[in-house]
This record gives structure tokens, sequence and C-alpha cells, in this order.
């Protein structure tokens, strides 16, 4: 297990730092520096640009050296925990980054928990009574899920909300408690926004799981063992439950791993349509904008997190299917 | 599975013809009767046709030029196609022209119908030249009122009055062809890569093993996000069109890869493989002679499921702006204007391009569920 874990990690070392050139090769894309574009946008707004301050910015980032060495000075810095400064906001990434990644965070793991809350039953029903109403309805159901884009179901409900119950359901907070401290009432306040974002991006894994889970589980309940289980008379229930729904869990586990990326995806366009201070809307400002420190930060951070995601999930489906563990422990 | 020993027992001779033929049809016919069977595939298959052409011959098919603008007609609300009026039921439907006023207060257009004069649709009517195809240059259009002061919006109008039904129409032409050109690239890539990958193993499958998990643990938006904000705004529509199908289909060969990988790695020792080897056949030709058609019905099966993800991408990208760009028209670019709330409760309309951005990928995704099916060797005949 610990030599899985060692190799696993060295994996994702390896991993990360390609995902730090592809990161640095977006910030790098567009034409000209950042410099450039920094200038011309200080002088749109009519500031005085003051040469000293360019040349120092010019040194910070090693501008007029090889892509090659900016890149390592870019890495460096990045390791100390230095991502540079944003141009827009006219901050250091690091402080816009941690409070939007928190965010972030909390609401793919809301969205997850939401998915898994109510994938579980759903895929297990529709295995169990294969081509009954109810499974020819999620099937449908699901479908729709996968084909509606997040966004059109985040407009649906919040013209639902504000319509019929009267309340304005964009962004995570309300005016009062935006920039409070945090405090009880603040959380409770977040909670109250929180379950739309949940729900629009829960609904496309939801979907995409309980497919997974009907057919992972219709193999299963196909196996000799679920036929001896039931000759020797044990309770339909808790025969399902016991055994073969326990081996069709693995795909929930790994979809700790691949859910990641899907949720920071989609919740990229469903937070600028939802309002809500994310990643998302950030990224895209900094795209927009060739603001690539903020931009190609960002990925970089999101790509890490997925990593870490990934590893985590494979962590885990080795603890709770002793096919994986002895299969590794024979080679 | 039954069919072959079926032909021992007296049927009546089309039934027999029938099982014969299953006998000895080749892979993909098998694959073609079995699709034939799975009915929401069919529909889908249909439904997908229909969008195809209605794209391929939008100039024809659309009353009105997508970039024309209207001042009086901005924002003006689907027409209704009418049977009866004033005068009794119509056998030839008719419109209504709108007749607009300023709301004083809230500046909004607001449109009554003009009840003194039914205009009859009529069809095969001269309206703005245009070019089908590429080839046919004509005037001709599907249907209209003929009459150049009133005009037909069948999903009404954008801010700009222009005729969203002629939009959605050209719109298709890039959303839909993105996918296929895309899913193109994806399949050479992936063919090719995972082949390799999975043909010599050792250090080319580990360096391929590691680039596709590089590329699948960047989530996708922000990673097609940031390519695409490199592209330069200047850049005509069809070389931006290119490069956008190329940023979509970086990711989209990886999945791909993976799945020729694995077939890959089960093949390597089959027999057949290893006699040709034996037979001192080059590696390049033992791929594509012997291997791919193996399992290219499969492989087919998921690029027809990857197409909806790319037309997804495309949208999603163009909404944020930053895919397509204005003067080009895509469905995506046509959600643009979708972003607020407010749209909805004013103008619910120009949500349109998303039903057929979602009948679309509800299409691709039974028609390449059907597909699978349909090409899985082991599937009931």
């Amino acid at each position: 297990m610990a030599q899985y874990i060692t190799r696993r990690l060295l994996n994702m070392v390896i991993t990360l730092a390609l995902i730090s050139v592809i990161s640095f090769a977006i910030i790098q894309l567009p034409p000209g520096d950042y410099l450039t574009s920094y200038i011309a946008q200080l002088r749109a707004a009519g500031e005085e640009v003051n040469e000293e301050l360019i040349e120092s910015l010019r040194m910070q980032y090693g501008l007029g050296k090889t892509p090659v060495q900016q890149y390592f000075k870019w890495v460096w810095n990045f390791l100390q925990g230095n991502m540079g400064q944003s141009f827009i906001y006219d901050r250091p990434v690091n402080d816009l980054i941690w409070e939007r990644l928190g965010l972030t965070f909390v609401i793919a793991t809301a969205s997850l928990v939401f998915t898994w809350l109510l994938a579980l039953p759903i895929g297990i029903y529709s295995a169990v009574r294969q081509y009954s109403f109810g499974d020819y309805l999620f099937t449908f159901l699901s479908f729709i899920g996968l084909a509606v884009p997040n966004f059109m179901l985040a407009l649906a409900l919040m013209f639902a909300g504000f319509k019929w119950l009267g309340m304005d359901v964009g962004g995570l907070f309300s005016v009062e408690y935006e920039s409070a401290p945090w405090s009880i009432a603040k959380f409770v306040d977040l909670l109250e926004h929180l379950w739309v974002p949940t729900v629009v991006l829960g609904t496309a894994g939801t979907a995409a799981l309980v497919r997974i889970m009907r057919a992972n589980l219709l193999d299963e309940l196909r196996k000799l063992y679920v036929i001896t289980a039931r000759a020797k008379g044990v309770a339909e229930k808790r025969l399902i439950i016991k055994y073969p729904v326990r081996i069709a869990l693995n795909p929930f586990i790994s979809s700790v791993g691949w859910i990641l990326p899907t949720l920071i995806s989609g919740a990229t366009i469903t937070a600028i349509v939802l309002n809500l201070p994310t990643t998302g809307p950030m990224l895209v400002d900094a795209l927009l904008q060739q603001d690539m420190f903020l931009a190609g930060s960002f990925i970089m951070m999101l790509s890490t997190l997925t990593v870490i995601g990934m590893l985590i999930s494979d962590v885990m489906l080795v603890l709770a299917d002793p096919r994986i563990r002895i299969g590794m422990a024979n080679e | 599975m039954s069919n072959v020993a079926d032909l021992d027992r007296p049927t009546d001779a089309a039934e027999r013809e029938d099982a014969r033929d299953i006998a000895y049809a080749s892979q993909w016919r098998l694959v073609f009767i079995r699709l034939r069977r799975h009915r929401l595939a069919v529909a889908s298959g249909i439904v997908l046709a229909a969008l195809y052409l209605m794209a391929a011959f939008a100039p024809f098919l659309s009353p009105h030029d997508p970039t024309e603008k209207s001042l009086e007609y901005r924002e003006a609300p689907p027409q209704r196609l009418r049977f009866v009026s004033d005068q009794g039921v119509h056998l030839r439907p008719f419109v209504y022209p709108f007749t607009a006023t300023t709301n004083r207060v809230s500046f909004k257009r607001d449109y009554h119908d003009d009840r003194a004069q039914p205009y009859p649709l009529r069809f095969f009517v001269r309206g703005y030249r245009y070019k089908l195809l590429f080839v046919f240059e004509s005037d001709i259009h599907l249907f209209g009122t003929g009459v150049a002061e009133v005009p037909v919006h069948l999903l009404g109008t954008d801010h700009l009055g222009r005729d969203m039904l002629a939009r959605v129409m050209y719109g298709a032409q890039i959303s839909l062809s993105v996918g296929l050109v895309g899913v193109a690239i994806s399949f050479v890539l992936g063919i090719l890569i995972g082949g390799l990958a999975g043909y010599f193993g050792g250090f080319v499958d580990e360096a391929v093993q590691r680039v596709v998990e590089v590329l699948l643990s960047i989530p996708q938006l922000p990673l097609w996000m940031g390519l695409s904000a490199a592209l330069p705004l200047s850049w005509p529509v069809v070389r931006m069109y290119f490069a956008i199908t190329v940023i979509l289909s970086l990711v989209g060969w990886t999945r791909l890869a993976r799945e020729v990988r694995g077939k890959f790695l089960s093949l390597r020792g089959e027999d057949y493989v290893v006699a040709a080897q034996v037979a001192g056949m080059r590696d390049l030709p033992i791929i594509f002679r012997h291997m791919v058609p193996s399992f290219l019905s499969h492989i087919v099966a998921s690029l027809t499921l990857s197409i909806p993800l790319m037309i997804i991408g495309e949208t999603s990208l163009s909404f944020l702006g930053l895919g397509m760009q204005a003067p080009a028209i895509s469905w995506g670019v046509l959600l643009q204007s979708a972003q607020k709330v407010q749209t909805l409760e004013l103008a619910p309309w120009l949500m349109i391009p998303a039903l057929y951005v979602i009948v679309t990928v509800l299409a691709f995704n039974f028609l390449g569920d059907g597909l699978r099916d349909a090409a899985d060797p082991y599937g009931q005949t």
C-alpha cells in the first residue's frame, strides 16, 4: 500500500510538472507580453506610466529573457507561494485565488454529496426494476439531464425562484452579508443560497452516475453468487444491498476523481449566469482581459486540485475493493 | 445468435432468406440490422439528418438574410401562423404584419397584430441573393410573404431586428459541423497515438499514458478557454473556426486513444496478429489493415458519443465570448444574449437556440447508445 501511494505520488509530481508547462504556455500564448497590455491599459485609463515601475516589473517577471528561463522563474516563484501580480485587480494573485478556490470547493463538495444522494438510490432502483415505468422515466430524465446545458437550468431555476418565490437566487450571499466577516448568520445565509448551484451542477453528474450505477449493478445481478444467495433464501433487500451494490459502488468512489474537473468546468458557466463568487467568472475575466498570471495560476491550481482528487479516489478504491488490493499484493 | 441454427428448421422462404442473410452478412451489415431495431436510435438518426439538411440548405430555407437588421422590428416576438381570420378560414397559412409602438414608460417595443389584411405565406418566393452549398446562386426561398414590407419572423427577432429563424439555421452550419470536424481530427490522432501505444507498449505506452493523463486532469473548459483566449480577435471567421475545432479535439483524442490502446493491448496477442508479424508484415499495415477493422464499429460508436461533447464545448466557449465572435453566427453566439435572467422575462424566444442544442445533443446520445449496443459483438442479433 505504502509503495503504491509512493509510486502514485511520484507520478503526480511528473503530471503536475507537465501541467505547469501547459499552464505557462497559456500565460505566454497571447501575442505581446503582459507588460505591454498592462502599460496600454494604464495609458488608456489616462494614468502616468512610471518608467521605474515598468523596469521593476520587467525584472520581477524576467521579461526579455528566454521563455525557458521565464518558465523556471515562474515555477520557482509559484513553489514559494508567489503567483505574481494580477493586472486587473492590482493585487497579488495569491489573495485573489484563495477566497475563490475555497468557495469553489464548497460548491463542488455540496454538488458531489447531492449527486451521490440522488444517484445511488435511483441507480439501484433502475437496475433492480429494469424496464419498469420508473426505470424508463429515470433513464429519460437522466438523458435530459445530460443534454441540457447547465446554464439553461441555472437560468430556469433563477427565473422560477424570482417569479414564484419572490427571491433573488443569484450569488452566494445576500447583499448585507457579502462583505461581512464570517458568522453563524452568514453561514446560514450561505446555506440558503447554496442549493441553486448545487442542484444545477449536481444534475449533469447525477445523470452520468445513474447510468454507470445501473449498468454496473445489472452486470452484477446476473452473476452466479446472486442466484446462489437467492436460492439459499436470503431476503431480497438484504441480498441486493449487501453484495452486488457493494461491488457496483466502485464508480462512486472513482467519481470523486473525475467529478471534480467536471464540476469545475460546469461551474465556470453556471457561476457566470448565477453570479457566484467562485473561480469561473474570475478566470473568464482574466482570460478576456489577458490578465495572464491570474489565468495561468488558476488553471494550475484547479488542475492540482483535480490531480489530488484523483489520487484520493484511487487510494480509496484500493481500500474499498479487496480484489484490487490483493491483485496489487500479488504483483 | 440463434439464427444460424434456425436454418435447419423448415420455415417460409422469406424468413430463411433473412436468416441466411444474417449468417453471411458482413460485420457492418450486422451492425446496421441491429441498429434498425433500435427505434429511438433510428428516430434520432432521422432528427439529426433533418438538422444537418437544415444547416446545408439554410439560405434556401430561411426567409430572411440572417445579418439584415431592422430597427422597426427589433426584439419582435415570434409571429403566429394562422388559418382563421376575420374573413373566415383560409387553406393557406397566413400572418398578420406587426405594428410597433414604443412604450413611453419602459421604452420597450410593443407589437400588435395589424388585422386589416392577412398576408398568406407563399412558397418559392424571391428574396435576398445567396449561394447554396458554395455553388448554386439563387434568390428563391422556400417561403415568405413575397412582400418586402411584410417580413415573417416565425421565431421572432433579436435586439437588432435580425430574424431568429434565419440565424438559428445559419448558426447550425458552424455548431453542427464543429463536432464532425473535431471528431475527425480526434479520430486520426486517437487511433494513431493510441494504436502506437497499445501496439508497441513499453516506453511509448508509458509516455502516451502520461500525456493523456495530464490532458485529462486539466479541467476541460478552463483549458479550452485558456487556449482560445490566445486566438487573435482579428482572425477571419474561417480560420477562427478551424482553430477552435483543433482546440476542442486537443482534449477529444485522449479518451479515444485510451480506448484504442486498451483494444490493442488485448488484440496484440491474437493469433492472426502474430501470424502477420511472422509473415514479415510491417507494423503500420498490421495496425491499419488487420487490427483497426476489428474494432472500428466500436470506435464509431464512441465517436458518435463524443460529437455532442464538442458541440456543447463550442456552444459554451462562444457563450462565454471566447469562441466564435460576433459576425460569425453559431448557436453559442446566439445564446450570448440569453445570459441574463431578464431575457427569460422580456424576450424568451432568444433562448430558442438552446432548444436546438438540447435536441441535437440528445439525438447524438441516443444514436451513439444505439450504435454501441449494435456494435457489441456479444449483443443479441
